[in-house]
């Protein structure tokens, strides 16, 4: 299958399966996702990071008219979570009615189907966040 | 025969996921006029978990596993097997192993290997673990059972069958693990009570002949052969787990080898979430451990259609007390839930024509 989709999907496996985030060696910003030269200093040294898998929603929106293949869970929300440690990542949130979401609310990030790529293509997994229970 | 390893081995953590939603038997009869006290009271289930619509065996499996490694506190390089059982895989042909193992950071220099035997190939992972770690080849083992099992619409399965998953990290025993697993026995013959052929997408069951010749003779001999082997009796088990299909299948062989309800009722998650197929013994065994006390002995039995039944004898270790509150437990997911109705679990399941796949 001559489809980008696949290597696509394969790099960023770290940073979808276990929020792999790069940290510049050289002043500490941390990027996400990761990145190969800093902004704040133009350093090209960066080690790994994993994020904290906890945080808060600081602001998000209702999708209802969503791409073919994120319609099985239309309504669904995509949230701005700051985490822990104040790295604001974006995401879909799951396991929770749109209806019932508040900014501020505790989220924590889990491992679930993002979208497939048809009934003969590559299942696509990636982190969500749920409320925290 | 019995299966002793050469140098003990124990569970250093162990952890269970159950999914949010729930399906009440009334919102699957009323569909099909069919009358809900007569499921309710011959499988003695009244709800099934349900997993979400971006949900399948290996999330549930990846959730179950983290639970594991937060009671392990073990650096995950160090697994160095990962074993999935489940009749559920969300590909045919690439493994599920191998995502759980890259989500917990467990890879590259990882054994990873999918098992099938219908609801018992969860804990033929933890023989395959005690082997390994036993020996000396691995340091640590992580077995899982997972299941988002199939049940074709209309049909009795449909009542039951559920989603779920265990997962448990064994290594040589030692004052970190939380119970030592001393034994197994699995006994197994060619009995067809229940196949899914290949290519198709619902299971078909032999109905009566599910029962007599099959889960019962293979659980009844493989806790009695067992038992006999390590001169135990039933009343030496502070709890035991058996498969649980439905409600009434656990309680009766239960009753027939000699456990008391007491014994048994710890671990019998089945008529509140369903049978989770591979992870049906595998969620009843966490959540015994979720409460039990050092010095408890367990009696585990697996029953997987085909047939055949994997039997356990595991003894609580004083770890468990610090253990134990390290990461969700089963009754957090009990308590957890949200009913949902027939048109939503068809269409999250995609079994509504046209719908795509």
């Amino acid at each position: 299958m001559s489809d980008l989709r696949v290597p696509k999907l394969w790099r960023e496996i770290p940073q979808h399966y276990r929020l792999e985030a790069s940290k510049c060696l050289t002043c500490g910003r941390i990027y996400f996702p990761p990145k190969t030269v800093c902004n704040n200093c133009k350093s090209k040294n960066f080690e790994k990071t994993l994020l904290p898998r906890k945080g808060v929603i600081e602001t998000f929106t209702i999708i209802r008219q969503a791409p073919s293949k994120y319609e099985l869970y239309v309504p669904y929300a995509v949230a701005v979570v700051k985490l822990e440690n104040g790295v604001k990542v974006l995401s879909q949130i799951t396991d929770c009615e749109p209806d019932k979401l508040q900014i501020g609310m505790p989220v924590e990030a889990v491992i679930r189907r993002l979208y497939d790529d048809g009934e003969n293509g590559v299942i696509h997994y990636g982190f969500k966040f749920r409320p925290v229970f | 025969m019995i299966m002793k390893p050469n140098h003990k081995v124990g569970i250093v953590g162990w952890g269970g996921y159950i999914p949010k939603y729930r399906l009440p038997v009334e919102n699957i009869s009323r569909i099909w006029g069919k009358d809900a006290e007569r499921y309710k009271e011959g499988l003695m289930i009244n709800e099934k978990a349900v997993a979400g619509p971006d949900e399948d065996t290996a999330t549930i499996a990846i959730e179950a596993a983290q639970n594991a490694l937060k009671r392990a506190q073990i650096d995950p390089k160090e697994i160095g097997a990962v074993f999935v059982g489940s009749e559920s895989k969300p590909y045919a042909v690439k493994p599920t192993g191998t995502i759980v193992a890259e989500a917990i950071g467990a890879t590259p220099n990882i054994l990873a290997a999918d098992l099938e035997f219908a609801c018992k190939a969860g804990t033929e992972g933890l023989q395959c673990c005690m082997g390994l770690v036993s020996s000396g080849m691995i340091k640590y083992g992580l077995a899982i059972g997972a299941d988002v099992a199939q049940g074709a619409p209309g049909d009795d399965l449909e009542f039951s069958a559920a989603s779920g998953g265990a997962a448990f990290i064994l290594s040589r025993d030692s004052e970190n693990c939380v119970a030592a697993i001393e034994a197994s026995y699995s006994y197994v013959t060619d009995t067809p009570d229940f196949w899914r052929r290949a290519e198709r997408p619902f299971p078909q069951h032999g109905e009566a002949f599910t029962g007599k010749p099959a889960y019962f003779h293979h659980i009844e001999s493989a806790a009695r052969n067992l038992m006999a082997e390590l001169d135990k009796k039933p009343s030496d088990f502070k709890y035991a787990v058996f498969h649980q299909p439905n409600g009434k299948f656990p309680i009766r062989v239960a009753k027939t080898l000699g456990f008391s309800t007491a014994q048994i009722a710890p671990g019998l998650l089945v008529p509140n979430i369903g049978n989770t197929y591979s992870a049906a013994v595998p969620l009843g065994l966490s959540a015994i451990l979720d409460i039990a006390s050092p010095g408890d002995e367990i009696l585990v039995v697996s029953y997987g259609s085909g047939a055949g039944s994997d039997a356990f004898y595991i003894v609580v270790k004083d770890a468990i007390e610090e253990k134990r509150d390290l990461c969700l437990k089963i009754k957090d997911y009990l308590t957890r839930r949200q009913q949902i109705g027939y048109k939503c679990y068809i269409k999250w399941r995609r079994h509504i024509i046209g719908q795509p796949k």
